[in-house]
Parts: structure tokens; sequence; C-alpha cells
């Protein structure tokens, strides 16, 4: 199989590749391997060492319709990939993009990704990113994303890593958000044998009104462990903000959680729920005593967490 | 009839206080049972203590199914000798959907079987495969699909702690449905109720209170319990003997 197909069959993209109403950007360590644009996107790419520098604008008022689909791959089994993404969501533009990490047989491989992204006056952008790992724990992931909302923009990522080893990811997003402006900021991560998982979600609802949720969902097991570090701080009048944070331990899985909750207004207000431990005894009872065994019972709520 | 559960002066203690106090219960296979009394009787411990669930296994004296002592068999080992229970208030699940949660209930798998179950209970699986088993559903949901679960799962003997609170009156009849369809498949059936109309489906019944057995018989005698100013009486799990002798 060629490389790319290789990729094409990992992130499930063997039909959107040949659809010229998909806009799709595939790279494969440092090269790109295919693109295809639609009317009111733009995309530059550049070469950087080890990868690549990735210029995305969304032109005013367009509406991509179809998700966009980004493919960041290494089918080498030992690179480091480096990922600079810079983009803009001119004024009531709206994109919606799909990302597939895709490291099917890594033995050592580093992906970096370097995100900032800016969303202009009611813009909106939505992020759903998926990793693909090998069986052998030999990825490291570290995306840093930096996001500015501007009035009334709205910014959803959600970040999933439940296929494959985690290996070590290490991701930091922080969104400054505008007046009227929402931010909805998601991972779902599956941690097992020695897997590190540290995840930093970061919210400044600065401007009034604005609204913020941060939610985490991380299961570890045998010796994984995972550091959930969630900060939402509210300055703007009426902003609201709730932190929710669930992790589920098993075996000798370590989890901890590290909430900051910040409010610096009085008209604003900011919720926050965590719990930690092992799976809950209530429903893993209710399951036993239909007949599944404590392994089987478990296995379904962690899936359930992790949906 | 034979009979299929015996507990023998069941005594089960918090902070040595007995919460099950010497308790002599027979019930017998492919009858429909109740248990009866007044807040804080023991009825849900009982069916705790029955399940073995966490925190409800040091009990004092026995408690035999089809003979055998389940003293040693924790909640899984139970439930695969056919016995399962329905909770007062059913858990709630994050993210698990009705047709997982069903599917791991159900005994032979088959999705023809989920659907009888659900439709017993008046449920569309089609309109709910998806949805999910956490706040989004309304206690009384919850506790049809919990009763669906039950009934998909084919138990022997199934405990059901207040099946019908939080339904309201045209989904009782779902209940009922649910309960005979259990019942005419050979199940043995133990109620927890506080209502007249779920004691009316019970052949035998059994009266409770601060955990130990004040009555029993069938549910012509039983239900005078309810009758009686037993239930909104002032007393704390005293039970007020001058009242219930006018029964017995
Ligand atoms: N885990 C526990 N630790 C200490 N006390 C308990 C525990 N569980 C139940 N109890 C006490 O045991 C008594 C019986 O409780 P139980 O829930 O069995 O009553 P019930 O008959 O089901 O009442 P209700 O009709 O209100 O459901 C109560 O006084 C309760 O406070
Ligand atoms: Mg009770």
């Amino acid at each position: 199989m060629l490389r790319e197909e290789i990729l094409y069959e990992a992130a499930d993209l063997k039909d959107v590749i040949h659809d010229p109403s998909v806009a799709r950007l595939v790279i494969n360590k440092d090269k790109v391997i295919s693109s295809n644009l639609v009317e009111g996107i733009e995309i530059n790419t550049e070469s950087i060492k080890d990868g690549v520098r990735v210029r995305l604008v969304v032109k005013e008022g367009k509406i991509i319709i179809k998700p966009v689909h980004l493919c960041f791959g290494v089918t080498a089994e030992n690179a480091v990939q480096n990922i600079e993404i810079d983009a803009e969501i001119e004024k009531g533009a709206s994109i919606s993009l799909l990302a597939h990490c895709v490291f099917p047989v890594a033995k050592d491989v580093l992906h970096k990704m370097d995100a900032k992204i800016r969303l202009r006056e009611k813009a909106r952008y939505s992020y759903f990113e998926r990793h693909i790992h090998s069986d052998s724990g030999g990825v490291k992931v570290i995306p840093r994303t930096r996001v500015i909302l501007e009035k009334e923009a709205k910014f959803k990522t959600e970040f999933e890593l439940v296929k494959g080893r985690v290996g070590l990811i290490d991701m930091d997003i922080e969104s400054e958000c505008g007046s009227d402006s929402i931010i909805e900021m998601t991972a779902r991560i599956n941690g097992t044998e020695d897997d590190r998982i540290i995840i930093r979600e970061t919210g400044y609802l600065n401007g009034s009104n604005s609204k913020g949720v941060l939610t985490s969902r991380v299961a570890v097991r045998n010796n994984a462990s995972a550091e959930i570090f969630n900060k939402l701080i509210a300055a703007g009048d009426h902003s609201r903000g709730h932190v929710d944070c669930k992790e589920i331990i098993k075996d000798n899985g370590k989890a901890s959680a590290v909430p900051i909750v910040e409010v610096r207004n009085a008209t604003a207000h900011i919720t926050h729920e965590a719990s930690i431990g092992s799976v809950d005894k209530k429903q893993l009872e209710t399951l036993m005593s239909r007949g599944l065994d404590e392994d089987e019972a478990t296995e379904l709520i962690i899936q359930g967490l992790l949906n | 009839m034979e009979t299929l559960l015996k507990t023998e002066n069941l005594t089960l203690s918090f902070n040595g206080k007995k919460i099950l106090d010497n308790l002599n219960l027979t019930f017998k296979r492919s009858e429909i049972h109740a248990v009866v009394g007044p807040n804080g009787a023991g009825k849900s411990t009982f069916a705790s203590t029955v399940m073995g669930l966490d925190g409800y296994r040091k009990f004092e004296g026995g408690i035999f199914y089809k003979g055998l002592s389940l003293k040693e068999l924790g909640v899984y080992e139970r439930a695969k000798l056919g016995i399962t229970m329905g909770w007062q208030e059913p858990a709630r699940f994050e993210g698990l959907k009705i047709r997982q949660f069903m599917k791991a209930s159900s005994k032979d798998k088959k999705e023809d079987s989920i659907i009888e179950a659900l439709s017993i209970l008046g449920i569309d699986y089609r309109e709910y495969a998806d949805r999910i088993i956490d706040k989004s559903l309304s206690g009384g949901e919850r506790k049809k699909f919990e009763l669906a679960s039950i009934v998909a799962m084919q138990p022997e003997l199934v405990i059901l702690d207040e099946p019908d609170s939080g339904i309201d009156v045209a989904s009782l009849d779902n209940i009922f449905g649910a309960i005979r369809h259990l019942h005419d498949n050979g199940a043995t059936v133990i109620l927890i109720t506080h209502s007249l109309e779920v004691l009316k489906n019970a052949q035998y019944a059994y009266l409770l209170c601060s955990g130990t057995l004040l009555d029993e018989g069938r549910v012509s005698k039983i239900r005078k319990y309810f009758e009686g100013k037993c239930l909104t009486c002032a007393h704390k799990n005293i039970p007020l003997f001058s009242e219930l002798e006018r029964y017995v």
C-alpha cells in the first residue's frame, strides 16, 4: 500500500479523498501529500524544520458547509513532526474541521502542534481531533493552541484519543473570550499501560456575557497517569462558566485534577464539578446484577464515559 | 409449592443498630410476594442484602436460594444464579446508551427480545435506543428502563424496590404488565411497596417494622395495614402494637 493510502484508510478518509466538494489537507511527516480547496477557504503551506506551517483563512461571511478534513500522519516508525497552524476565521464565517492524527506504526514519534486561531466577530469554528495511534505507546503528542474570540464568536473543540496507546500526551489549550462569545473545550482520553496524560485547558471569560464550558473525561488503567489542569477565569460582566472533570481509575492508574476557578466580577458565575476515582458503585452493581462480571461492567461504564 | 428463597434469623447491623432483626421469611417459587412497612422499616436493606451489594454482605443468620447459602457469593455470582433487583432509585450512567444497557442486561442478546421487553413497558425502542441513561431521562423513565432491562434478563428471582415510585397513572399498567410478564415466565417476584395497588398484585405479603417481621399472610390480611393508621402514625420505627393488634 502507498503511504498516503495507509493514512487515508486509518483516518477513514477514503470516501472524501475523491470528493471535490470536500476541502482537505493531508500531511505525511513534513510533506503535503494531498490537498483540495473549496470556495471561501484559503490554505497556504510552507516547509519548516521537520514539518509544515499552515495558514488557513476562511473569508468573510463564508459558511463552509462540509467539514474540512485535515490529516497529520507519520507512516514511519521514528520521526519528529512539527505542525504550525495559523488560522483566521473572518467576520461571520463558519468552518468545521475534522483532524485525524494518524501514527499507525509509531515506535518513537514526536508530534508537535502549535496553533493560533483567531475568530473575528460572529465567526464560528468547530474542531474535532481524533487520534489513531499504534499499540506500542511510542507516540508523544504535544499540542499548544491559543484562541482569540471576538464579539459573538463561537469556538468548539473536541479532542479524542480512545483507540490505540496514548504514549505521552501533553496538551495545552487557552482561549480568550470577547463579549457574547462562547467556548466549549472537551477532551476524552483513554490511558493504559504506562501512558501519561496531561491536559491543560484554560478559558478567560473577559467579555461581557461570554460563556465557557471545559470538559474532560479520562480513564486510566494499568500504570497510566493523568493530570488535568482546568482553569476558568470570569472577568466579564455576567460571564458564565462551568468546569466538568471526570476521571475513572483502575488497577494502578493515577489521576489528579487541579481546577482553578476564579471570578473577578460580582455579576459573573462559575460552577465546578469533579469526580476522580474508581467506577461508581451503584452503576457497577446494577450491571453486575444483570449478569456482567466486574471487568465487563467496568469496561461498559468506561466506554460510556468516553462516548 | 417449593421454596425458592428463605432467610433464617437474618440479622444485619449498622453501627450496632439492627436494621434487619432476626428475619425468617420464605418465598415460594413462581409466586408474587410483597414486602411492606413504614419508611425506614428495612425493606430496601433487605433487597440489598439478598442481592449481596457492597456493605450488605456481613449479615448474621442465613440466606438460602434453592437451598444454597448465598453468604459467600457476590452480586455477579448471585445474578448468574438468576437473582436480580430493581433499585428504588435507579443508577444514572454517563454516556451509556439505552441500546448498550439493554444489550448488556439481555439474556439472549437478541434485538427482538430487547424490543419486546421495552414494548411491555410501553417504550418504542427506535425512539429511545440512542438516548443516554443519565439525568436527561426523568426518574419515572429510568424506572421503566430498569424494569425493561430486568424483563430482558429473564431472571428467576427479582426484587423490585418500589416499582411504582415516580410512575404516572397511565404507565402503572405497563409496570403491572411487566410484573405479570415476569411471573408468567416463571419468575418469583418480590415487590417492595407503599402502594395498595401494587400489593394487590401479590399472593403473599410480609409486613416489616424496625427491621422485624410484624405480620405475614395473604394480601387480604396484610392490606389492612394500609387501611389503618400505621403509615401516618407519629412513631419513628417503633411499632404501635396496640394499633396492629386490631388487625392480627
Ligand atoms: N448504609 C447504612 N448505614 C446506616 N444506616 C442505614 C444504612 N442503610 C440504611 N440504614 C438505615 O436503616 C433503616 C432502614 O433503611 P431502608 O432504606 O432499608 O428502609 P426502607 O424500609 O426501604 O424505607 P423507605 O420506605 O423509606 O424506602 C433506616 O433507618 C436507615 O436510615
Ligand atoms: Mg426503601
